[in-house]
């Protein structure tokens, strides 16, 4: 019951850091991606921070045998560079700058109720069933394409 | 295209009129930081998990089985957080001028498939990630901040529009 508690208390204290640091408004974040206009790095400083507190909690989870409410952690291992994390980011970065919003503070914002927080959010989640139904689609193709080869190989 | 109107023009005179770096807000936004990566911590040492929010969310949206109530919880504390920031810091939602609904519906769509398809967003990747000094988040980090530049550029700079 204690780990959910965690997940809850650190949702709050996220959406209060996103909030004091300006990262709620659109304008602070476009204003740190117009490198070419009135460039404002307050971003910057929002890294700065973030990073720098969680550089050492990783180095501090490494020493540990398990985190302290869980059996084990979750941390990706990959290391590899593909084409999907590279064309994926470029396609979130051109959302990022086209609207101002990324995730964590576009959900934070839905309790401003404003309406064109929602519309983004709702497209945001229409935009993650579409990756899923494009990714199990092309799945299903791959396999029965496979399956094809094997039915000519066979015959 | 049309000007949704949030509050004031300022955010659109800035582009050409205030010189560089007046709405810094250093301090504000280090306080801020620091709180997000008490969070992040807060994620990876009690629970052994990484705060990507967009894999929290499309977790949510597809569930598995003991790997979702954690994940409700920390977006419940989103929304609550949020509405604390509405309570005692309604500038947090002081949004200045916001892109007509259309392109914030395409806005969203980009966002949702693209932090899927590079499996994570600016806090897994650029702020987890990046700490871990793993090449994947470093690499998507450099890519969407580049690609979020051009994109302003374009639309600010060589379109001139306001969206």
């Amino acid at each position: 019951m204690k780990a959910p508690l965690t997940s809850f208390i650190s949702g709050i204290v996220f959406a209060l850091g996103l909030g004091i640091s300006g990262m709620t408004r659109p304008v602070k974040v476009i204003g740190f991606l117009d490198f070419a206009g009135s460039w404002d790095p307050s971003l910057a400083f929002v890294m700065i921070g973030a990073i720098g507190v969680y550089f050492v909690a990783y180095r501090w989870s490494r020493k540990m045998a398990s985190p302290v409410l869980a059996a084990e952690f979750s941390v990706p291992t990959r290391s590899d560079l593909d084409g999907r994390l590279i064309i994926g980011a470029a396609i979130f970065g051109a959302g990022w700058g086209l609207g101002g919003f990324c995730p964590g503070p576009a959900i934070t914002s839905l309790a401003s109720g404003a309406t064109p927080v929602m519309v983004f959010v709702a497209a945001m989640t229409i935009g993650m069933y579409l990756h899923k139904v494009i990714i199990e689609m092309s799945r299903t193709w791959l396999r029965s394409t496979s399956t094809i080869v094997e039915v000519a190989t066979d015959s | 295209m049309t000007i949704w109107l949030w509050k004031k023009k300022q955010a659109v005179d800035s582009f050409d009129k205030k010189p560089s770096m007046q709405n810094l807000t250093a301090l504000a936004s280090l306080i801020g930081g620091l709180l997000i990566g008490l969070s992040a911590s807060a994620m990876l040492l009690f629970d052994g998990k990484i705060t990507g929010i967009s894999g929290i969310f499309a977790g949510i949206l597809s569930p598995t089985k003991g790997d979702t109530v954690w994940k409700v919880c920390f977006l419940a504390g989103l929304i609550v957080g949020g509405v604390l920031l509405r309570l005692f810091l309604p500038h947090a939602f002081d949004f200045g001028v916001v892109p007509s609904w259309g392109v914030l519906a395409l806005a969203g769509l980009l966002v949702g498939v693209g932090a899927r398809l590079g499996n994570g967003c600016t806090s897994g990747h650029g702020i987890c990630g990046v700490s871990r000094l793993s090449a994947r988040s470093i690499v998507a980090t450099v890519t969407f901040v580049a690609s979020g530049a051009v994109v302003v550029f374009v639309v600010n700079h060589l379109c001139k529009v306001s969206l």
